[in-house]
């Protein structure tokens, strides 16, 4: 054997293996060289009846021509797969615009999503939420609240009363207020309280619904003055709104559970036939306010010599009407998909006033 | 409360514009509620002198005028039938806007004759209906004078909201009075001069009232006046009330319509001669009725103040009068009341009744009582103005009630209360303004409220006089001290956790909705409500009369709403209150979820999507258990749903023995009686009853967690069991072969019919093992192995299938 005749078993083996069209025809060629009885294995069975001196070197070459031949398996191997693979997944191919599976979205009801609008903000100025019964007492409704039998106010609320002997039926409560009054009964002052919740009055046409939301506030320490009133609810605004500059009007007004009263009006311009909350010509009625009544602190056990503060009401759904732009009271309760589609929001935007209120 | 600019300066003399009055009203919390400039649209009309009429050469109905408008001679075609030679009309100039019409006035040819200009009818411009013919003026009205200043109808007309405490603004007099106080102009109320009487009365008062409640009417004056003439009143009382929107009636009864808007002072008139004897104040009889002024006629109690004669009941005081005494066209005699009654009583009477009479809403709001003999004077003033008589001298039954009160106000107490700083010269200059009598005492004011102001009751109320008038601009905004850098959650426990409920459901592509706490006592009945405590007694409609005591009603309602729009599949959630009775505790908060429909709409990997099921429900139950805390391992389902759930495909989930949640498809009955198509699945999870977690002192450190190293291993077990035993029964005896090692079981397979034995059912579980000290061998696994058979066996009766 020469070096040309294994010169020519190389290249022929070589070449074999480069002409491989599949991963079988390369086994075949790889058993054929390198099987036991493959050709190079024959070869290095043959060394045994060559002199010592020359099988060193006959050796070295055969080991030189086996690593040659397997790494060239090898590299053949890695391309035709490569090639199988490449075919089989083109006979794979899906239509990929064909629609994803649906999937359910599901929002939050804008009153949820205001509500915790307001949490955020008052959480951050010291408030606490508070709760209360919707099915209420006369006294925690209107007696403690300064608002007697016949005053003329108890007419003014369009009350429902619920099945019961005259002067003890219960009503549901036509207002968050009596939250106060069991606040002031169960705790001790300092209190800074707000009460999100549903409250009802017999009234139903294009502005009012018999249920609603409001969110009461209350503050009661030594030193809380109408001052403090104003510019709580004035950052309040300017945060809910998100129009740092909302100008915000106190006027004088009446609630006999509040002495003095106010109305809070904030700032709007209806340029063109659309409202914008902030500076403008125009005020936005907003809530109802004053200072707490001190017959209503004497009602809950709370000295008015001693403690004073603030008490507020506001309707939900009247600012986030305003806030988002919702036309209409009534469709807050009618549960139409679109509508909530439209005006809900994603569960996953909780607002904060460090992430910022609303994305916007 | 409406009245017009003209009316206001009769009382105030002031410089400013009404859109400076307005303001000014808002500052001081008259709330105006609306502002209508009445003369800007008659401003093009005016007076004019009809020279000559004379018929129109080609149409007979027409007539052809030469009408004088002061600035020139019109030829105007006319076709009013009243139209005539030497009348005096109101003429529209070409060019005007002819509001009754809404169209611009033109230049025209009419069959042939030139029209310059129209005479018009009270119709055309907007004032009313009439239509016979033009306007027809008296002779004097002067030609060339805007007819909206000539009619008196060149005003401004404010309409103001009043809050209940400011009764002394439901005259204009009072509303001057507080708008002179802002320094906007001067009270010119004039001063109010007696009558003097001519002779006694005829007709005497007596009160006939317990002395326990002499307060219902504590002073009544009457005063009788002779051969009145009663009939309608002259142009200026009609216009001043029409102005406000009121109808003209008779002279003596717009004279009482009058001092009831202008001094806040309600009267009543009656016809003297159909008074027996005289005028008795006396509270009402058992079985008495009263025919009234508005035609209806009202039961009479014993709780009501009746203004009375010998015979019978004449009116109800403060309230109302009565037909039969009331002033006609006939009447010649009368008897003028003047009187004061008990805010309290004369609310709960007219609340009782149901009349709101504007006598009635000043009343119980209060009324000046040292206005009560003035109010008098005025109106025999009038009386004797517009219908003559002879007036006999005033009766007086009672007394002027002692209204005199002194509060002392802290000078301190305007800023510690307030948050403005007043200067003590202005805070006395204010309250002495509003007609406050007060004098300097020690570190404050002794207050005397004037007797039109019962309203202010204390220092609050003094407070909130002197800031209102300084002006609540000038409270200085104030932002509140925080109480900490970082302040506490506001949250409690629970309420934070509805709130996640509520993302949760949201994320499980539920929506949310907002629906009634009430609905119809049918379907609160057949939801486990209906109890006649819950009822309302005034529902807003029969559909929405009783508290409900579920939410899957409002919510099934609601889907099918969707449906019909075309949405028929469907998830809707509410987190709202229950009511289970009227006492504060009977109210819990549910979270309810309703599925309707299919899973999800027709899609090409799933062109027939499975209709939503009980399972669905139980996930969403599970959900929120699980998010609430709620240990899932050791809660218990319950085949026994509420009789809303169909019977075999519902549950609860218990934990011991609270049920936490209920689920399930609901009843084809319950779905039936609320008008809805199935499918609908639903669960309540009780979220007022859950466990709440343990509080801050148990730490926020979690236990350290203990992930074995080890390999778990999974062994599947398929058991025959009747069909009667229920899934978690297996499971709960699997997982009970060893507390420790087995952490899951699952169930992947069930099935019955085919080759399986009638009444019998195939159960397959995996179970998980997950050894913690070292790997298990072959035999140890084939030892718990068959720990699991045999418990399951024992629980069940159930055998290995092979």
């Amino acid at each position: 054997m020469t070096a040309t005749d294994l010169a020519a078993i190389r290249g022929a083996i070589l070449a074999e293996i480069g002409a491989a069209a599949d991963l079988a025809a390369l086994d075949r060629t790889r058993v054929a060289a390198l099987g036991k009885k493959g050709q190079v294995t024959e070869l290095m069975k043959g060394l045994g009846a060559v002199s010592a001196e020359e099988r060193k070197a006959r050796g070295a070459e055969l080991n030189r021509l086996k690593d040659e031949i397997s790494a060239a398996l090898d590299q053949r191997k890695d391309s035709l797969s490569e090639a199988e693979l490449d075919r089989a997944l083109g006979a794979e191919r899906i239509d990929v615009t064909l629609p994803a599976r649906p999937e359910s979205e599901g929002r939050l009801h804008p009153i949820s999503q205001t509500i915790d609008e307001i949490v955020a903000i008052f959480g951050a100025m010291g408030f606490k939420v508070a709760e209360g019964p919707d099915i209420e007492d006369d006294f925690h409704n209107f007696t403690a609240l300064n608002i007697p039998p016949e005053h003329p106010a108890r007419q003014m609320m369009d009350t429902f009363y619920l099945q019961g002997p005259e002067g003890g039926r219960p009503v549901l409560r036509t207002h968050t207020s009596p939250v106060q009054v069991r606040t002031m009964l169960s705790e001790k002052p300092p209190i800074r309280i707000i009460v999100p919740g549903r409250t009802y009055r017999s009234d139903s046409d294009m502005t009012h619904t018999p249920m609603f939301h409001q969110v009461e506030g209350l503050v009661i320490d030594k030193t809380t003055h109408m001052g403090h009133l104003k510019g709580c609810l004035a950052d309040f605004c300017r945060a809910f709104f998100e129009v740092p500059d909302v100008p915000v009007r106190f006027r004088p007004s009446f609630f006999p559970f509040v002495e003095p009263g106010a109305e809070m009006d904030i700032g709007c311009s209806r340029k063109g036939g659309e409202l914008k909350i902030g500076a403008g010509d125009d005020w936005l009625e907003i809530l109802g306010c004053g200072m707490v009544h001190p017959k209503v602190l004497r009602h809950c056990n709370i000295d008015p010599g001693e403690y004073q503060g603030f008490a507020f009401g506001m309707g939900i759904e009247r600012v986030a009407m305003l806030k988002y732009g919702i036309p209409d009271l009534r469709t807050f309760y009618e549960a139409d998909l679109r509508w909530l589609k439209h005006y809900g929001f994603s569960g996953l935007e909780v607002p904060s006033l460090v992430r910022g209120l609303v994305t916007p | 409360m409406k009245f017009t600019f003209s009316w206001l300066k009769e009382h105030l003399k002031t410089d400013r514009t009404p859109a400076e009055i307005a303001r000014a009203l808002t500052d001081l919390g008259l709330e105006v509620e609306g502002m209508e400039d009445r003369g800007a649209a008659l401003k093009p009309f005016v007076v004019a002198y009809v020279v000559e009429a004379k018929p129109h050469p080609n149409a007979d109905r027409l007539r052809v005028c030469t009408v004088d408008t002061g600035g020139g001679t019109m030829q105007v075609v006319c076709g009013a039938p009243n139209a005539r030679t030497g009348m005096k009309g109101v003429f529209a100039p070409p060019g005007s806007y002819i509001p009754g019409t809404k169209l611009d006035l033109k230049k025209g040819v009419i069959r042939g004759v030139e029209s310059n200009g129209m005479l018009v009818s009270e119709r055309e411009l907007g004032l009313s209906d009439e239509h016979e013919g033009i306007i027809d003026l008296p002779a004097d009205a002067p030609v060339g004078k805007p007819y909206a200043q000539y009619a008196g109808r060149d005003d401004v007309v404010f309409e103001i909201k009043l809050t209940p405490n400011r009764a002394d603004c439901l005259g204009i007099h009072g509303i001057a009075r507080d708008l002179a106080a802002l320094g906007v102009g001067t009270v010119i109320t004039p001063a109010v001069q007696p009558v003097p009487g001519k002779f006694k009365s005829p007709l005497d008062v007596q009160m006939h009232l317990p002395a326990e409640v002499a307060n219902a009417c504590p002073m009544f004056i009457g005063r009788y006046i002779k051969g009145v003439k009663n009939g309608p009143s002259p142009a200026w009382l009609k216009q001043k009330l029409e102005a406000v929107g009121l109808r003209p009636i008779s002279a003596l009864v717009d004279i009482t319509n009058y001092l009831t808007l202008d001094s806040d002072r309600p009267l009543h008139v009656f016809d003297a001669d159909k008074v027996e004897k005289g005028i008795r104040v006396r509270l009402g009889k058992p079985g008495e009725t009263l025919a009234a002024l508005n035609g209806k006629t009202y039961a009479i109690d014993e709780t009501m103040t009746v203004i009375a004669d010998e015979k019978a009941a004449l009116g109800l005081g403060g309230i109302i009068g009565g037909e039969p005494s009331g002033c006609t066209e006939a009447t010649t005699n009368v008897f003028v009341e003047a009187a004061l009654f008990d805010p309290k009583r004369t609310a709960l009477t007219g609340r009782k009744l149901s009349i709101d009479s504007d006598a009635r809403h000043r009343f119980e709001r209060g009324i000046d009582p040292a206005f009560t003999q003035p109010g008098m004077e005025l109106a025999t003033r009038l009386i004797l103005e517009l219908c003559g008589g002879e007036p006999s001298e005033i009766v007086v039954a009672g007394k002027l009630p002692d209204w005199k009160r002194t509060i002392h106000l802290r000078h301190a107490r305007i800023w510690s209360l307030g948050g403005v700083d007043v200067p003590a010269d202005r805070a006395e200059a204010i309250l002495k303004a509003l007609g406050f009598a007060v004098v300097r005492a020690g570190d404050g004011y002794e207050v005397e409220p004037p007797s039109w102001r019962a309203d202010i009751e204390g220092e609050a109320d003094l407070v909130e006089e002197v800031i209102r008038v300084h002006g609540y601009d000038k409270i200085e905004a104030v932002s509140m001290p925080a109480p900490a850098v970082t302040p506490e959650p506001a949250l409690t426990p629970g309420q934070r956790r509805a709130g996640l409920v509520k993302r949760l459901l949201a994320g499980r592509g539920v929506m949310e909705a907002v629906t009634w706490s009430f609905m119809g006592k049918a379907q609160a009945e057949s939801f486990g409500g209906g109890q006649p405590a819950l009822a309302l007694a005034n529902p807003i409609s029969a559909d929405l009369d009783q508290m409900r005591p579920s939410i899957l009603p409002n919510l099934l309602q609601a889907a099918q709403r969707n449906a019909d729009r075309g949405s028929p599949d469907l998830a809707l959630f509410e987190v709202g209150p229950v009511y289970a009775g009227v006492g504060p505790k009977d109210q819990a908060i549910h979270a309810t979820v309703v599925r309707r429909g299919n899973v999800a709409p027709r899609h090409w990997d799933a062109p027939k999507p499975r209709p939503v099921d009980a399972f669905d429900a139980k996930a969403d139950a599970m959900a929120v258990l699980q998010l609430c805390g709620v240990p899932l391992g050791n809660v218990q389902v319950e085949a026994k749903p509420p009789s809303w759930y169909h019977p075999g495909r519902g549950g609860v989930i218990r934990l011991g023995p609270t049920i936490l949640a209920t689920f399930g498809e609901l009843h084809p009955r319950a779905l039936r009686a609320l008008k809805v198509d199935g499918p609908a699945v639903g669960c309540e999870v009780n979220l007022t009853v859950l466990p709440l977690p343990k509080g801050k002192a148990a730490g926020r450190a979690r236990p350290m967690l203990k992930a074995s190293p080890f390999q778990p291993v999974t062994r599947d077990f398929a058991f025959l069991v009747d069909d009667a035993v229920a899934a978690e029964q297996i499971v709960r005896a699997a997982r009970g072969a060893d507390k420790n090692l087995i952490v899951d079981v699952g169930v992947f397979d069930r099935f019955s019919g085919g080759a399986l034995p009638q009444g019998k059912k195939s159960v397959a579980i995996a179970v998980t093992l997950q050894p913690v000290e070292a790997t298990m061998s072959e035999a140890e696994i084939e030892a718990l192995s068959a720990k699991v058979v045999a418990q399951v066996t024992k629980a069940t009766g159930g055998v290995l299938r092979g």
